[in-house]
């Protein structure tokens, strides 16, 4: 209850005003994000805000339902990130080191779904260079290829690693966009899967107006 | 609280009351389905709203509220400029210096500093920044890109800063002007923009500059300048120090630069191949759409009253 409250302080006195006035949304398809789990959100990934942004756009009595799925090693590092990325950001740690069984690490992850919860997943596995889109990993297909009627929205954003890439501390105001695509059609096989999502990533970078190198 | 002249509250009251009257006409007229795009032009005048909303809040609360909004506009206007326009990575921590003018800048208005205020971003920030540039030690590009950041930095911190200083501005008379000779500017700038487009609309035949913005056309431009400058003639007696003769002069001023604005942002626009410069204000586009003509037409306005009347 109390961190409830506090996300939602959080969210609404920190995250929104940060994304809305220091940056700022050039958003498109708004209508297609899903507002109601279960439900998969694939995004390409440039920064540290961009769960920020993604979770941003969603009201904020939805807040709690909406879960960023992050790297353990990065995210549970020491106590206060700890708290903050699980209690307050309502993070699904990812075990990205392969210590993990295969069988059991998005077991946190079907919970979630079970729960009619929204799953933020970053493909590439990493922020990487900044606004330039690396391989895609094949987790998220084999998340949902056993799961019926979740739908994977996949969004793209732009200007974030402008705005704070990785390894640096200072945030350079920047407009941003936001685009989010129509759902992605079922696949039979992993590489399908990895190919449909890099082509809708691909089709919506064409309506992004921001030109930040 | 209100400490400016009378002119200045009557005019408001009737802007507002001509905003309503056309809220109510197009939404009549859309209902009755005789508007092609009815919701484009429900959702610009919601902007309409805000945009004299927050005007017409920060002028009640006074000379510093006005101030802050102003640099609050030009925040977000560089940023929408160095958002759309290409800038390299290494410029980050230059670009961060260049939005760190603006308080500065509004800062030397709120003191009615004049002698800092006018060289300041033209002298220092020119030279300072310049160096912090080279200071990245990265060459390639480095030539665009400092045009980029101190050419986007004239127009959206040098240029808006101009409208806020009409506030400070001592013309030497006992009333205090300043909201008037905005409110002015700001108006003829607006309506000049309105008016152009509807000649345009009505009457527009020959293009000016088809390659950069196929709309404009010569009965827009005259159209648009002929009503800007007969209704400067009125409004200007009424809410400046300005008679007649000079109000029909600084109306004509606003009409040139304001057409000139539009299209310079216009051509930016055609270069990037966009068409609108951000989302900021649904209905109209980006910030610099609907301040692009204001970015030319305020700072020859403050040195036309100014010269004359300062």
């Amino acid at each position: 209850m109390m961190n409830r409250l506090l996300q939602l302080l959080f969210f609404a006195l920190i995250v929104k005003p940060l994304v809305l006035i220091v940056l700022g949304l050039n958003l498109r398809g708004k209508k297609r994000l899903p507002l109601n789990g279960p439900a998969v959100i694939v995004a390409n990934h440039n920064s540290h805000l961009d769960t920020m942004v993604l979770m941003s756009l969603f009201p904020l009595f939805k807040m709690h339902k909406v879960r960023p799925v992050a790297a353990a090693d990065y995210f549970l590092k020491n106590r206060f990130i700890t708290w903050l990325s699980l209690k307050i950001i309502g993070i699904i740690p990812l075990d990205r080191g392969g210590n993990v069984d295969k069988n059991t690490i998005f077991d946190e992850c079907h919970k979630a779904l079970d729960n009619d919860e929204i799953l933020i997943l970053f493909p590439e596995g990493s922020r990487g260079q900044p606004d330039r889109m690396s391989s895609l990993k094949k987790g998220v297909y084999y998340l949902i290829k056993d799961r019926c009627g979740v739908a994977v929205t996949p969004v793209v954003m732009h200007g974030l690693g402008y705005a704070l890439p990785k390894g640096e501390a200072l945030l350079v105001p920047v407009n941003v966009d936001v685009i989010i695509g129509p759902t992605i059609d079922k696949t039979t096989n992993a590489d399908e899967f990895i190919d449909k999502t890099m082509d809708a990533f691909d089709e919506l970078n064409e309506h992004c107006i921001t030109r930040n190198a | 609280m209100i400490d400016f002249a009378a002119p200045v509250a009557k005019t408001m009251v009737l802007v507002l009351l001509f905003l309503l009257a056309a809220h109510v006409i197009s939404f009549v007229l859309a209902k009755l389905g005789k508007i092609t795009k009815p919701e484009e032009l429900l959702l610009r005048l919601r902007s309409w709203w805000w945009i004299i909303g927050l005007l017409f809040l920060s002028i009640v609360s006074g000379h510093t509220a006005s101030i802050v909004l102003f640099g609050f506009i030009s925040f977000l206007a560089l940023k929408e400029f160095l958002s759309i326009v290409p800038t390299r990575h290494s410029d980050r921590r230059v670009i961060f210096w260049a939005y760190m003018t603006i308080p500065l800048q509004y800062y030397l208005v709120s003191i009615n500093w004049y002698g800092m205020f006018i060289i300041f971003i033209p002298i220092y920030a020119f030279l300072v920044l310049s160096v912090r540039m080279v200071l990245t030690g990265k060459n390639s590009g480095f030539i665009h890109s400092v045009g980029v950041l101190h050419w986007g930095m004239m127009l959206t911190v040098y240029s808006v800063s101009h409208v806020a200083y009409l506030l400070v501005l001592p013309l030497g008379d006992e009333v205090d002007s300043g909201f008037g000779l905005m409110l002015f500017l700001i108006m003829m700038t607006q309506m000049n923009d309105v008016c152009q487009y509807l000649f345009g609309k009505l009457l527009g035949r020959r293009k000016i500059i088809p390659a950069v913005s196929p709309n404009k056309t010569w009965a827009g431009f005259l159209g648009g300048l002929a009503s800007v400058t007969i209704l400067a003639a009125f409004l200007g007696p009424f809410l400046t120090p300005m008679d007649h003769k000079y109000s029909i002069m600084a109306g004509f001023i606003i009409g040139v630069a304001g057409f000139f604005g539009d299209v310079t942002i216009s051509s930016v626009k055609r270069d990037l191949q966009i068409k609108d410069s951000g989302q900021l204000l649904p209905g109209h586009g980006g910030l610099l759409d609907r301040i692009d003509s204001l970015m030319f037409t305020s700072p020859l306005f403050f040195h036309y009253i100014r010269y004359f009347y300062s």
